[in-house]
């Protein structure tokens, strides 16, 4: 069930992965161990990871922040390996926007200025709304009402934001720029069971309008239901610590 | 580099209190070191100039600081005094411009009594050549007229109330100033104030000051240090005897070139019959400081000391800091920061922090000078310059910011290992 239906799209996949195995540093065996991994160009998919399945891992692999220890990791036809550190974290701000399950925001700026810090960081971002002809700010606002955050919402602190507003602008923070990849990782998890589906649904539908490939990452299956397809971490990860871990 | 400054000052921001309260830490501690360091330079300033415009100091042959001891700071006493056949040979060398005799040995409660001549108040020179001047009145006039005429000083006039026409009596001895042995007053013959000298923040303010003569009226009926029994001669009468000075303590001298003064100082030393010590006022009083300087320099060894303490409060607030910022890091990362930029984010908060800590403490020092510079002249002579920071004020103040940056690197370094540790791994 893991593997990916090839050549849906002409451009190269998003993320590809082969033969990757990554063991943390002072650990005993691998707790990652992953053959194959596809995620197309404008593809989402349901990443279904319970806590201790390797997730944290993979999601830090993808972005760049840690290197597997064997085999190939690609992201936007990019192998992650041949890049410096700097450049991997250049990387990440160009193409990839996470979103957390709590706290993805900075306290200290307010919901604008967390959005936009996305842009700060990534020059490839900014570039990006300048060939489309738009300017930042107007990209804050578009995304703002899209996600249905008001004005007045946007210039407060984020420590005094409720949590679905958080989770809101977090994600407009991951779009901002149109990058190529958007890794959300149980961001619904600290939402009501009522507004889970309804931020779910307004992710699909954002990144399908920016044409931005989903790995949303979760171990609530209910959720699942308007992906492309859902993979099953456990299902893909053949690392016997991480099997050790979950018994 | 751009959103790190940024996103620095807004974390700033968002902590003021705990942050205002360690900047105003650093910002005492910078002041307390600035101001030892500046009122130890004005301190050394002004004792090296206790006695200017002076360019030899003669007494009896004995030890350069003893000499100055006693002639300049009135503290103990000369083992012997000088004849007055000395002082004539003095004044008559040719390199001599002018010649001023002291003459030590009687007291006013507490106080040295200065036997001088009117000259005193031309040549004695303080600070940057600064001369006494009279608060009140005038300076006593030449015997016979000013026989029983005396200026007192203005710690003197302050410490006892005086005013000018008050009459004080003078006592014999002055072993050990207040509290030492008077032998006896000399309350036959009191003298008039007639002048108020005003505060110089030298002996001179701690002095009473009368002509030659005066002394020698108020012992022609004394021999050996006690009054000849029987013998009582008024003050009206006193003037019928010779009160030409015998001999004095010492003398300040001042040449007419000042290239002459090791050579004249060489001539006195040898010069017969009397022995006679001839001392540069300038370098002996060097001497002295070195030796009352150490506590000085402890002063400033404390007072970086206390700057230390001030940056290790700052470092202990930023990392404290850190614990409850780990997760602000990850969302950093994730969002593209490298370590190295987490690295100089929390090192550009400890420089931005001490960098506020040590303009606050000169905005302290400046402060304080301009409201504390009337007081402390007036009370204690002690002229503090509100001027630009001094080279050794600058080399401190250099060192404070080489210390905040040594010290920044606490925090950087550990946020650099957590967000290397870390990862995109939010930790709360």
């Amino acid at each position: 069930m893991a593997e990916a239906p090839r050549g849906r799209g002409q451009a190269a996949p998003m993320v590809m992965a082969a033969g990757m195995r990554y063991r943390w540093p002072k650990a005993r065996t691998d707790c990652l161990v992953i053959d194959e991994l596809v995620l197309e160009a404008g593809e989402r998919v349901f990443l279904r990871g319970p806590s201790g399945s390797g997730k944290s891992t993979l999601l830090s692999l993808i972005g760049g922040v840690i290197q597997p220890g064997a085999g190939t990791i690609s992201v936007a036809g990019q192998p992650l390996a041949s890049l410096s550190a700097g450049a991997r974290d250049r990387f990440r701000a160009d193409h990839v926007g996470f979103v957390f399950q709590l706290f993805n925001l900075l306290p200290y700026l307010s919901g604008r200025d967390n959005i936009l810090l996305a842009c700060r960081f990534s020059a490839a971002r900014r570039s990006r709304l300048a060939e489309a002809g738009v300017s930042p700010e107007a990209e804050v606002a578009r995304l703002a009402a899209r996600l249905d955050l008001a004005r007045e919402v946007l210039a407060r602190p984020a420590a005094e934001l409720s949590v679905g507003q958080q989770q809101r602008v977090a994600a407009a923070r991951a779009l901002i720029g149109r990058p190529g990849l958007v890794i959300a990782d149980e961001p619904t998890s600290a939402l009501d069971a009522d507004r889970q589906q309804a931020f779910v649904d307004l992710l699909l539908g954002e990144c399908a309008v920016s044409g931005a490939a989903l790995l949303f990452v979760s171990h609530d299956l209910r959720l699942a239901a308007h992906f492309d397809r859902v993979l099953d971490l456990e299902a893909i990860n053949h690392a016997a610590g991480a099997a050790e871990q979950r018994a | 580099m751009t959103p790190v400054l940024a996103l620095s000052l807004r974390s700033i921001g968002n902590r003021r209190l705990s942050v205002a309260l360690t900047v105003i830490a650093v910002a005492l501690s910078v002041a307390l070191l600035l101001g030892v360091e500046r009122l130890r330079n004005d301190a050394r300033e002004g004792f090296a100039q206790t006695i200017s415009g002076t360019d030899l100091v003669v007494g009896a042959r004995g030890g350069a600081v003893q000499l100055l001891l006693y002639s300049v700071f009135h503290i103990g006493n000369a083992s012997n005094n000088v004849s007055w056949q000395s002082m004539q040979r003095l004044a008559a060398l040719p390199q001599v411009q002018w010649l001023v005799p002291i003459s030590l040995g009687d007291s006013h409660r507490g106080m040295r009594v200065v036997g001088t001549t009117a000259d005193f108040f031309t040549h004695y020179r303080h600070g940057a050549g600064r001369a006494l001047g009279f608060a009140q009145g005038r300076a006593f006039a030449a015997a016979p007229d000013g026989l029983f005429e005396a200026v007192v000083g203005a710690e003197v006039a302050a410490r006892f109330g005086y005013r000018i026409g008050q009459r004080i009596v003078l006592s014999h001895g002055s072993l050990g100033g207040e509290g030492g042995p008077r032998f006896a007053d000399h309350a036959d013959k009191p003298f008039t104030i007639v002048g108020v000298l005003g505060r110089t923040g030298t002996p001179v303010d701690r002095s009473v000051l009368v002509g030659l003569e005066g002394i020698e009226a108020i012992h022609v009926d004394w021999h050996g240090g006690a009054p000849i029994p029987g013998l009582s001669i008024a003050p009206e009468h006193v003037r019928k005897f010779d009160l030409s000075p015998k001999s004095v303590t010492a003398a300040l001298i001042g040449l007419d070139s000042r290239v002459a003064v090791f050579r004249v100082q060489r001539q006195i030393n040898t010069m017969g019959p009397e022995p006679l010590s001839a001392i540069l006022p300038g370098a002996t009083l060097q001497e002295l400081w070195s030796l009352v300087g150490v506590a000085e320099r402890a002063l400033l060894a404390v007072s970086a000391l206390v700057v230390a303490v001030g940056l290790a409060g700052l470092v202990a607030v930023v990392v404290a800091s850190l614990g409850e910022r780990r997760r602000e890091l990850a969302i950093l990362r994730a969002l593209g920061a490298s370590p190295l930029q987490i690295f100089a984010l929390l090192a550009l908060e400890s420089v931005l922090l001490s960098l506020a800590g040590i303009a606050g403490g000169l905005g302290l020092l400046y402060g304080a000078i301009a409201l504390a510079a009337p007081w402390l002249s007036a009370s204690y002579g002690l002229d503090l310059a509100a001027g630009w920071p001094s080279a050794g004020e600058w080399r401190l103040l250099g060192a404070v910011l080489g210390a905040s940056l040594a010290a920044s690197l606490v925090p950087a370094w550990r946020a650099y290992r957590y967000s290397l540790a870390d990862g995109l791994t939010i930790r709360i």
